[in-house]
């Protein structure tokens, strides 16, 4: 039989997609349904004065105006579910709305409830806030400064914590003959899925059910938090996430806004829907990274390294988000010394308030910051004792002989072969062919550079227990349960939370070569609380390491309890039974025989079971991992600078990734050429902007560069398989990969298209103005 | 000053349908919320992402630009009607073929805006196509993946000289 597993099919999740018939949040109609808006604050940081609904309350179809004071008592703040220990972590309260000062643009202050979409946004504008504005915090470094406004009267300095881990012997450092100092500024970034987020509530008076849809990349962590939020048993709050528009991070975090929607649909006893617009998306959801790294690479001239040190200041906004203390501490922290066996390593992280919009987890969160730190330094200490930047990677890449290997950091990478992909990507670029031509673009004065990133990632979260440890309110093992109806036909339900990744397809083709089955008669189901006991969602490349195994591992119960069945029934051994193709045959017993739909029907009946076995054919499996999972890869990026304008053009990239086992090709590469895309925009083009006064300057796809088509190459890709032994699968994380790897690849290129300039850094991201003030400042030395 | 309804009727996916909507009402919320065809999307409001493309007598237009009263009288085409599951048109076969969806949010305003392309230029090469897709943008794809789609239903439809759809259909 042909495999399925590693098969390039097509999605099972599609048909409905092309044709219309998704079933994403705005499509959701229901009787009696209301529209939520919700009044922001148009000041970064102000007390509220006064609010006045009065005008706003007679406005035609105005149901209710819900202001903080009003909620006051009735729905709790929304915590933080990342409470990173040891790092004397102050969380300020955070509040659905704000009860007497916002904190920044974007900030919630008032709920308006209406008849009609367009009523709803007439009622909101006539609501009358009095501010008195006050000094914003805004940049991180700013914002630590002793004199800085205080974002919380009581956090000093406006530090919400201070993470350490890993020392540096003195010496180390002291005497090293390299040592490189450089400081990067990891841009904020929105993730922009292209739904905004979204949330429908209704409530049932009489069941005391209240069911809440909303745009969650982990439904049963929402329901978790908002059962505490707004009073309600889990057992009685439903979450469901329908289809939905991307997540990339910006879905991870639970929002004041659901909950806001679920208080008012069970206040007011009608449905309510509350659909954010675009530029509310710019205020009022998470951004990502905002981090600047300090960075110091100490080394021998002969390209050993021996320590890197690291601070990290990041902007975690006016309060925390779900995941944002993770994100630069562990994630973050962990990784610094990247894929290099550096022996020693030092992380020093400040997260600090700031009148700003909270940041909170961004494809990768973490990984791609501690990558693009190495990956940049890795090079300039190459050009610093003028060796080639690959032989210096190579130097001191963990071997592959190594793993399992511990990072400086402590961490356990599970398996690896480094050289692999390096080297294939080099054949695939041609790369002593490309020196060649590149001295000749030179002569000619083109600008041509090349950049590398071998990255190793951590992925596939991962151990409940360390999770533990590390301060996550949350498990993150995964759940799955395999159910075989009597036609043998079969329904899947997992605690993943698929939101454009295909999983449908992807833990389809895992049982599917199981029991023998064609794609067509397995469904696959996610994201609803009520059809899934339990689970931890989508995100951190999860979700087939972790959740793929525990569809994996029930699919195997399934067929072990099938087993038996067949046994019975053909009077022989279990251990005699062979089952393949979806047929249970006895060894050496020809045409002794049962099919899969058989035995589902005989299990379902239960007319003819094996003593003592229980009817029924379907299994769970909670998996737990024992570790992370650590993909890794080479990626490469040959870039044009036009030096008269300063513009950048991509003009090749090459990505070989090894993420373990790879269940689809096919979506494998679009995982890839996704990230890839995220990480090159944020090189390039991608960047939140705030003025003094704290005022997002970015607020609309006019001025918040999201890429286009045109600006990206064919992107090359190929993958190596090294299979981690932390699963059956062998599966790693493919999510991340490439917001991870491309955005250093496409800096050391123009770097490396720079040099002849001698300039090291720009700060990201690389519009055509600074890259042409960079050369004419550089000119005019 | 209550302003009256408006009656907009228009011929959508070769159906006569018809609603009375607020005079202010976009062409986009019309289609999604009165005339229940949700298929076709809203992801900006400053006419940027074309998930809400549909097709207004032949052309591909931005429906979240355009009331629906302006819409009064003419023929649309949206996701709904290029082709149900059993029978796909060329853009959707290759969508599917080549995997240029993945959250399929855009999908919709992309292959509407696609189908206006190959209308023009019944056989792209890869620049066009992705000049073809200034007017949209993918966030999951990094778009590749939809010019070998584009690629495929040109072909599929050069093979075939499958009808396009629009006032021809
Ligand atoms: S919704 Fe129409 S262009 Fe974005
Ligand atoms: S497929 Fe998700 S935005 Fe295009």
């Amino acid at each position: 039989m042909k495999k399925v597993v590693g098969a390039r099919l097509k999605r099972k999740e599609d048909p409905k997609l092309i044709t219309g018939n998704g079933y994403f949040s705005d499509d959701i109609q229901l009787p009696g349904m209301l529209h939520a808006a919700i009044l922001r604050s148009p000041h970064a940081h102000a007390m509220i004065k006064s609010i006045n609904v009065e005008e706003a309350l007679k406005a035609p179809g105005v149901v209710a105006i819900y202001t903080g004071k009003d909620l006051e008592g009735k729905i709790g703040p929304v915590p933080s579910s990342w409470l990173v220990p040891g790092c004397n972590l102050k969380e300020a309260p955070q509040y659905p709305l704000a009860i007497d000062r916002v904190r920044y643009v974007g900030d919630g202050v008032a709920l308006v409830i209406a008849e009609g979409r367009y009523a709803v946004r007439d009622a909101m504008y006539l609501i009358d806030v009095e501010y008195e504005t006050l000094s914003p915090a805004v940049g991180q470094k700013q914002s630590m400064q002793i004199d800085a406004p205080l974002v919380h009267d009581d956090i000093e300095n406006n530090i919400a914590f201070h993470w350490k881990a890993g020392e540096i012997p003195e010496e180390v450092c002291e005497n090293a003959e390299v040592a490189i100092r450089q400081s990067f500024y990891i841009q904020r970034v929105a993730p922009s899925p292209i739904e905004t987020r979204a949330a429908i509530g209704q409530y049932n008076p009489g069941s005391g059910e209240l069911t809440l849809w909303c745009t969650s990349q982990n439904p049963h962590i929402h329901r978790m938090v908002l059962s505490g939020v707004l009073g309600i048993s889990e057992a009685k709050l439903r979450v469901i996430a329908p289809d939905m528009g991307g997540g990339f991070g910006g879905k991870i975090g639970v929002y004041p806004d659901e909950a806001l929607v679920g208080y008012a649909a069970r206040d007011l006893g009608r449905p309510v829907k509350w659909i954010e617009e675009r530029n509310e998306h710019f205020t009022a959801s998470n951004y990502g990274r905002d981090e600047v790294l300090d960075v110091e690479l100490f080394g021998k001239r002969d390209g050993t390294l021996g320590a890197i040190r690291v601070k990290n200041t990041h902007n975690v906004g006016a309060y925390l988000s779900t995941m944002g203390p993770g994100v630069s501490t562990i994630d973050f922290g962990l990784m610094v010394t990247g894929c290099y066996k550096i022996p020693y390593a030092s992380c020093e992280t400040f997260g600090v308030y700031t009148n700003t919009t909270p940041t909170d987890a961004y494809r990768g969160a973490g990984k791609p910051e501690a990558t693009y730190q190495i990956e940049r330094a890795i090079d300039l200490f190459a050009k610093e004792i003028g060796m080639d930047p690959i032989e210096l990677r190579r130097k001191n890449f963990v071997q592959k002989e190594e793993f399992p290997f511990t990072n400086a950091q402590g961490l356990l990478y599970d398996s690896g072969d480094y050289e692999k992909p390096l080297a294939k990507a080099l054949e695939m670029l041609d790369y002593n062919k490309f020196r060649e031509t590149q001295k000749e673009l030179r002569k000619q004065g083109k600008l041509i550079g090349i950049g590398f990133s071998t990255y190793v990632e951590l992925c596939g979260f991962g151990p409940s227990k360390v999770a533990g440890a590390i301060g996550f309110q949350g498990g993150v093992w995964e759940n799955a349960t395999v159910r075989v109806h009597p036609s043998g036909k079969v329904t899947v339900y997992s605690g993943t939370s698929p939101h454009g990744q295909g999983h449908a397809t992807t833990f389809g083709q895992v049982v599917a070569e199981k029991l023998g089955l064609p794609m067509d008669d397995i469904e696959l189901v996610f994201g609803d609380t009520k059809a899934i006991s339990m689970g931890w969602g989508t995100y951190g490349s999860r979700s087939v390491a972790v959740g793929g195994t525990a569809v994996s591992i029930a699919t195997d119960r399934v067929i072990e309890k099938a087993k038996k069945i067949a046994a019975h029934e053909l009077e022989a051994p279990v251990e005699d039974l062979v089952f393949e193709k979806g047929i249970f045959s006895v060894k050496g017993a020809q045409g002794f025989e049962r099919t899969f739909q058989e035995i589902a029907k005989s299990a379902n009946m239960a007319w003819n079971l094996p003593e003592g076995l229980e009817p029924s054919l379907e299994a769970q499996s909670f998996f737990d991992p024992e570790n992370f999972v650590y993909p890794f890869g080479a990626h490469i990026a040959v870039v044009e600078v036009d030096k008269e304008t300063g513009q950048i053009e991509v003009k090749r990239y090459v990505a070989v990734d090894d993420v373990g086992r790879v269940i689809n090709p096919l979506t494998a590469e679009g995982q890839v050429h996704g990230g890839i895309a995220q990480g090159i925009g944020q090189a390039l083009w991608e960047g939140a902007v705030y003025n003094e006064e704290g005022q997002l300057l970015t607020g609309t796809f006019m001025d918040y560069a999201l890429p286009k088509a045109r600006f990206f190459p064919e992107i090359e890709t190929a993958f190596t398989e090294t299979l981690s032994p932390v699963n059956p699968l062998g599966a790693k994380g493919i999510g991340e990969t490439g917001t991870t790897a491309s955005t250093p690849a496409i800096m050391n290129a123009v770097m490396d298209a720079l040099e002849p300039y001698g300039i090291k850094d720009i700060e990201m991201p690389l519009t055509p103005e600074k890259v042409w003030r960079a050369i004419s400042e550089s000119e005019g030395k | 000053m209550a302003i009256e309804n408006v009656n907009v009727k228009v011929k959508i996916n070769g159906k006569e349908r018809c609603a009375k909507v607020e005079p202010r009402t976009l062409l986009t919320h019309y289609i999604r919320d009165d005339l229940g065809l949700t298929g076709t999307h809203i992801g900006c409001d400053t006419s940027q992402c074309g998930a809400c493309s549909v097709m207004v007598d032949g052309e591909v237009v931005k429906s979240c630009t355009v009331l629906a009263v302006q819409a009064d009288g003419s023929e649309i085409t949206t996701v709904e009607g290029l082709g149900d599951v059993n029978n796909l048109h060329p853009i959707q076969q290759g969508f599917w073929e080549k995997h240029g969806l993945q959250c399929g949010y855009c999908t919709p305003g992309v292959m509407m805006a696609m189908v206006g392309l190959l209308k023009q230029n019944p056989d792209p090469s890869d620049e066009e196509i992705r000049e073809g897709l200034e007017g949209v943008i993918c966030r999951c794809t990094g778009y590749q993946f939809i010019v070998e789609a584009v690629k495929h239903a040109a072909q599929i439809m050069r093979e075939s000289e499958v009808q396009l759809v629009g006032e021809e259909r």
